[in-house]
């Protein structure tokens, strides 16, 4: 299994750090995407690697609707997200556009940041160290979202 | 079991008799409002990725340029014209330059008892006239805007009554600051806030907006208020009937219930860089400040700009202090100089800039150097919300804003 390593942030990480404002307008993600978390993190878009995780706590991608936020995360090649909860417009988003928004309770006290960790997204379960930890299953409807690889595929292979 | 008005509405939405909290629905979006802050990017996907592009009935369809108007640099211009061009072909209402998209809405739009989507998180504003309204991204608002249709969960409600009065100087937006600091940032995720009880019914539409905007700082899904008299009469005014009157039944259920007296709120502010840090004004008295804004679509109205002007009347704003209004839209800038309040503002040392998203947006103008401080009526004080990240925003109502540019420093108005 593919390992990844973490990215670990801490409790209400709110979509302007994720992505200021004064990016949104640019024509596109690719452009958007060198300034992922550069208010708190500003080399992150120039480290990360492909395949790897975010462990964060509660209300994680609060905020704003901006759908950009998950967007460049998953054009940096983020795999998934993993927190304890998350708000209620980034969750949909990220389900929506196939990046992965995994509700893990244990995860947060069990990540350091840096360490690897093994993501099995088809059983919904994370190894950290030694510690498997499961987590919380995606309703049917967003489960079917995110295995069309988003919902413009949905619409496009259901509905239209 | 009774339901709640949010309930009622999605049922309505979903062509059912009855919902309740927990239910996941298909329904039928009434209307659909998407600004400049993301709509470029559901023109770009509506056009390249869509197998059968169509809209399913633009009639529902509202795109309002708000949030960097006008615009700041060739890339946002170009932005604008993509949405601006896509709105004339497909021939959808468009509004650039008349105010912030939730205003706008309020003003001509939202009807009571409507389910409506806006690509903008403060689109729970519009629960002041009973409305159920909700925050999604684009590719939600896509969906919708080709299918006429999208899902919800149906939310838990969290019931808060309001009785008494407020007291001189404290006003409804440190009422909703005050709860944000007592249910937290996630306090109410993925739920309803519906204010009730005399201090609800009390409250202006515009000052319930104050309240209903906020909602989704404590991560709700949406606030809302029972129409009554008020939001009928507010209607009536802009030419509009409620779609439905729906109030919540005697036996609906609520997964909690607070209890608010008026009288003992405090003026507050909410502390740099955290929502639901929010203490009294008085434990920050002192701290200097570099920028003062009234504004945005949480207290841009004509309510708060009354308040403002009865503060700086004759009076002058600190030396080294930029004081900048922004009317919410328009139509408030327009009564604001009937009322003789523009001239009060600008003799007072203001700046008073177009109606738009402005400063709370923290990218079009005003925008707060390094080191900066600025004491806000915007809707968020996240780090770096209002320009470079080592910058604070402290958030307090248009009184604490209005009586702090004067001081030069934050203070009370009373």
């Amino acid at each position: 299994m593919d390992r990844s390593q973490i990215w670990k942030f801490n409790n209400n990480v709110d979509t302007d750090q994720i992505i200021p404002s004064q990016y949104l307008l640019l024509p596109t993600i690719d452009e958007m995407k060198a300034f992922a978390f550069e208010p708190i993190l500003p080399d992150f878009a120039k480290v990360v690697k492909s395949g790897d995780i975010i462990i964060a706590g509660e209300n994680f991608g609060c905020g704003s609707s901006r759908e950009q936020a998950p967007r460049i995360l998953k054009e940096l090649g983020i795999r998934a997200v993993i927190a304890m909860s998350f708000s209620r417009i980034f969750f949909r988003n990220a389900i929506n556009i196939g990046l992965p928004a995994i509700i893990c309770k244990e995860a947060y006290n069990a990540a350091h940041h840096g360490d690897q960790a093994e993501l099995d997204l088809s059983k919904g379960s994370l190894k950290i160290e030694n510690n498997i930890l499961s987590c919380t299953k995606l309703s049917p409807i967003m489960q079917r979202i995110l295995d069309h690889g988003g919902l413009v595929s949905f619409l496009n292979e259901e509905v239209l | 079991m009774g339901m709640t008005i949010s309930e009622k509405i999605i049922a309505a939405a979903a062509n059912i008799d009855h919902a309740k909290a927990g239910d996941i629905h298909t329904v039928s979006i009434d209307r659909m409002m998407s600004n400049d802050g993301t709509t470029h990017l559901t023109i770009d996907m509506y056009n390249s990725m869509l197998k059968n592009p169509a809209i399913a009935d633009k009639s529902k369809l509202v795109f309002i340029i708000d949030h960097n108007m006008p615009a700041d640099s060739p890339k946002t211009a170009a932005a604008h014209k993509k949405i601006r061009d896509f709105a004339k072909t497909h021939e959808i209402a468009f509004y650039e330059g008349k105010g912030v998209c939730h205003q706008i809405m309020m003003e001509e739009y939202v009807r009571s008892g409507e389910l409506i989507f806006g690509a903008d998180s403060h689109t729970c504003t519009y629960g002041a006239l009973g409305a159920f309204g909700t925050g999604v991204g684009n590719t939600d608002f896509l969906y919708a805007m080709v299918t006429g249709r999208s899902w919800v969960l149906v939310p838990e409600t969290l019931l808060f009554h309001l009785s008494g009065s407020f007291r001189e100087g404290v006003y409804p937006r440190d009422l909703i600051l005050t709860i944000i600091g007592d249910i937290g940032a996630g306090g109410a995720s993925y739920k309803t806030m519906e204010f009730t009880g005399s201090g609800a019914h009390a409250m202006s539409i515009g000052h319930r907006m104050a309240l209903t905007n906020m909602a989704v700082e404590a991560g709700a899904k949406t606030g809302i208020f029972e129409p009554d008299e008020k939001a009928v009469e507010y209607l009536s005014a802009h030419g509009r009937q409620a779609k439905h009157l729906f109030k919540s039944d005697k036996n609906a259920r609520y997964e909690k219930e607070y209890f608010y007296d008026l009288g003992k709120i405090e003026p507050v502010v909410a502390r740099p860089d955290n929502i639901d840090d929010v203490v009294n004004v008085e434990s920050v008295k002192d701290v200097k400040i570099d920028q003062a804004f009234i504004g945005s679509c949480n207290s841009g109205r004509i309510e708060d700009l009354r308040i403002a002007a009865e503060i700086l009347k004759g009076q002058r704003i600190a030396d080294h202090v930029r004081l900048l209004i922004s009317p919410a839209s328009n139509s408030v800038y327009q009564k604001a100089l009937e009322e003789g309040l523009m001239g009060i503002f600008i003799d007072a040392g203001a700046m008073v800039v177009n109606s738009n998203c402005s400063v709370c947006w923290g990218s079009c103008q005003g925008v707060i150097g390094e080191g900066e401080v600025l004491i806000s009526t915007g809707t968020r004080n996240f780090k770096g919300r209002a320009g470079h990240k080592e910058s604070k925003v402290y958030l307090g109502s248009a009184a604490t804003v209005a009586a702090s540019a004067m001081a030069g420093k934050i203070v009370r108005a009373v």
